[in-house]
């Protein structure tokens, strides 16, 4: 069964009445467990169990701790290309909008590699929008093959590929896979995405599988908080990531929380997502799922992103531009979304060090 | 008493292995590591950055441990023999401590692919310790594969649950040859200690002193834990019996 089925049998479940009938003793109970069960989940999401948000994090803490020591993983985004051939209401890379489009060559990703690389960084995030047309697979070929002489791993946010793509990527050296639903409201997804391969639910839906199948080293899921209500985007994204866990089980899953920022336009988030809530999603995650790796990008301030080490998360993007060309070049340009913590890998790192963890900039070696 | 433990030939200073994951910074890892007088370290090669930019963890360790690179992140033979090759290419010695995990929800090691990559290095001169579940069959094969020791698991990594795979490990320390020496899953000193009471060759931890409050002291109370267990294995067995004596013995009208 594919996780569109189970999504689907899922859907005829009315997850508000669950979250509704949760009690005190049921969230107790889920804090309690080692080994939590759905029901323990939902509990864990429940606006019951905002009130017992201390004890959560006080078992997160430790289960984060024991799991993955106190270290948090820093890594970096690249964005090579701004060209997009789809219509994400909220996105500023959207095709309709009127803004100067850019694709990296060979020598601009050299360039920006080596500002990269020199602050330390040795894990990249590789972005394009979605445009096979001006980043087909070759090009993303050539680029890994380029950024491989400056990073020890790579990972790919990119339009979703077939497995046989995936396949390919993974034996030139790509660990990782960043895909996020964005929305796991199909009503909504339809909304929000009005033109382009992106519209089809299902076949994003699915990528993660392939690129399971595949043998991808890791795989990030999320939803775009904002877009729907945030709790049972949360509960899907959940189900996801154990069903992804049960299928792959040599593949590491993450968990990210992107909160929407929108930038160039008009396009305002219809549900806002509280720093609280996002800390509840978060701890629920991490007892639900006590392997799954937590990413936290710079699109939170550094502030709470300070504060949310201990609360299970595990890698953090440090020194981020948004804008293609933006390490090398300073110049001012449009970024996919705003980005809140604009402090350099080094302040991040120094953060990081004071609340006493230790960051780690190389956590894998290509093979 | 004299008491020499040996892995390959070569003499082990202490019967305490640590690992240099999980520590909240390379200085109270060395420190640590100073504090456990522990002579084998193990090292993930994934974290060892020998660029120009970063701290290098192999700075951090002791000058007198012998560092063990381990194959941390390998989901098969091939990706561990790979990583133990780079690894001597790197400089990082011989030691090679494999551990082959497919399994992210309870990282549990894959005997079979184990098996096959300890033959394989064994072959190219490694000192392979492999890491494994505790199977007698599966220790046999280790050791005919050519490993210097094996390393049975007390819980899963990262558990801290202790010696759930005691009656396991009992039977590896009574029919294998070679060291056993107990590895992830302790989470405390007394854990080590009944392991080393046990008749465990050593033990090697990790998590449990790397997310202590105070790691130093921990790994401190860790290897004290170890030397005690160590000697009360060799003091003979304990008051504690197996069997109770009867109050009415059956066999008492022979006398
Ligand atoms: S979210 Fe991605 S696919 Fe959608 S418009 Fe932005 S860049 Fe294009």
């Amino acid at each position: 069964m594919s996780f569109y089925e189970e999504y689907q049998k899922y859907k005829e479940i009315d997850i508000d009445d669950v979250f509704a009938r949760v009690t005190e003793n049921d969230v107790l109970r889920a804090i309690n467990k080692e080994s939590l069960e759905v029901n323990d989940f939902a509990a864990l999401l429940s606006v019951q169990a905002g009130d017992l948000l201390e004890r959560v994090a006080q078992k997160a803490n430790e289960v984060t701790r024991r799991k993955f020591g106190k270290v948090i993983h820093l890594y970096a985004p690249l964005y090579l290309s701004s060209h997009c051939e789809n219509e994400c209401v909220y996105c500023g890379f959207r095709s309709s909008r009127v803004m100067e489009r850019k694709t990296l060559v060979p020598e601009e990703i050299e360039k920006e590699a080596e500002v990269i690389s020199k602050t330390g960084i040795r894990h990249i995030l590789i972005l394009t929008g979605e445009s096979r047309k001006n980043t087909p697979l070759s090009y993303i070929v050539d680029s890994v093959k380029i950024l491989s002489k400056y990073f020890s791993t790579i990972s790919i946010e990119i339009y979703p590929l077939t497995e046989q793509e995936y396949k390919e990527l993974v034996s030139i050296g790509v660990d990782g896979l960043v895909l996020y639903q964005e929305a796991y409201n199909e009503e909504l997804y339809k909304k929000y995405h009005v033109r382009g391969l992106k519209r089809d639910f299902e076949y994003r839906l699915l990528s993660p599988e392939r690129a399971g199948s595949a043998k991808m080293r890791t795989i990030s899921i999320g939803a775009l908080l904002g877009l729907a209500e945030g709790r049972k985007e949360i509960f899907f994204t959940g189900l996801q990531a154990a069903y992804l866990l049960r299928k792959y089980s040599e593949t590491e899953i993450s968990v990210s929380f992107p909160r929407l920022k929108p930038q160039g336009g008009t396009f305002t988030a219809p549900y806002n997502i509280s720093d609280k809530e996002l800390v509840q999603f978060m701890l629920a995650i991490r007892l639900f799922l006590p392997g799954a790796g937590i990413n936290i990008s710079t699109r939170e301030s550094s502030q709470l992103r300070s504060n949310l080490i201990g609360l299970g998360v595990t890698r953090m993007s440090a020194g981020s531009i948004t804008v293609v060309g933006g390490y090398a070049n300073k110049q001012k340009g449009d970024g996919q979304f705003t980005i809140s913590d604009k402090n350099s890998v080094e302040e991040t790192k120094n953060m990081i060090i004071s609340k006493g963890y230790q960051p780690v900039m190389k956590d894998w070696q290509t093979l | 008493m004299e008491d020499q433990f040996k892995i390959a030939g070569q003499l082990i200073n202490s019967r305490f292995l640590l690992g240099t994951g999980k520590f909240s910074s390379y200085a109270i890892m060395r420190d640590s590591l100073e504090s456990s007088q522990a002579h084998i370290v193990t090292v993930a090669l994934r974290r060892v950055d020998l660029g120009q930019k970063n701290e290098n963890i192999l700075d951090y360790i002791p000058k007198n441990c012998i560092t063990m690179t381990n194959t941390s992140g390998a989901r098969n033979a091939e990706e561990a023999i790979r990583i133990a090759r780079l690894a001597r290419k790197m400089g990082c010695g011989n030691w090679i401590k494999i551990e082959v995990i497919p399994d992210t929800k309870y990282l549990l090691p894959d005997n079979a692919e184990t098996i096959k990559a300890t033959e394989a290095l064994a072959k190219e001169g490694f000192l392979v310790m492999p890491y494994m579940n505790p199977d007698l069959m599966d220790a046999r094969r280790l050791v005919n594969a050519g490993a210097v020791s094996v390393m049975p698991l007390g819980a899963p990594i990262g558990t801290n649950k202790g010696l759930k795979t005691q009656e396991m490990i009992r039977i590896l320390i009574e029919e294998i040859d070679i060291p056993v020496i107990v590895d992830a899953g302790l989470g405390k000193p007394s854990h080590a200690a009944e392991a080393m009471e046990l008749g465990a060759d050593a033990v090697l931890v990790n998590t449990a002193v790397a997310v202590a409050v105070d790691p130093v002291i921990m790994a401190q109370a860790f290897s004290q834990a170890v030397i005690a267990g160590r000697l009360a294995y060799l003091a003979g067995p304990g008051a504690v019996k197996e069997e109770a004596a009867a109050s009415s013995p059956l066999t008492g009208f022979l006398r």
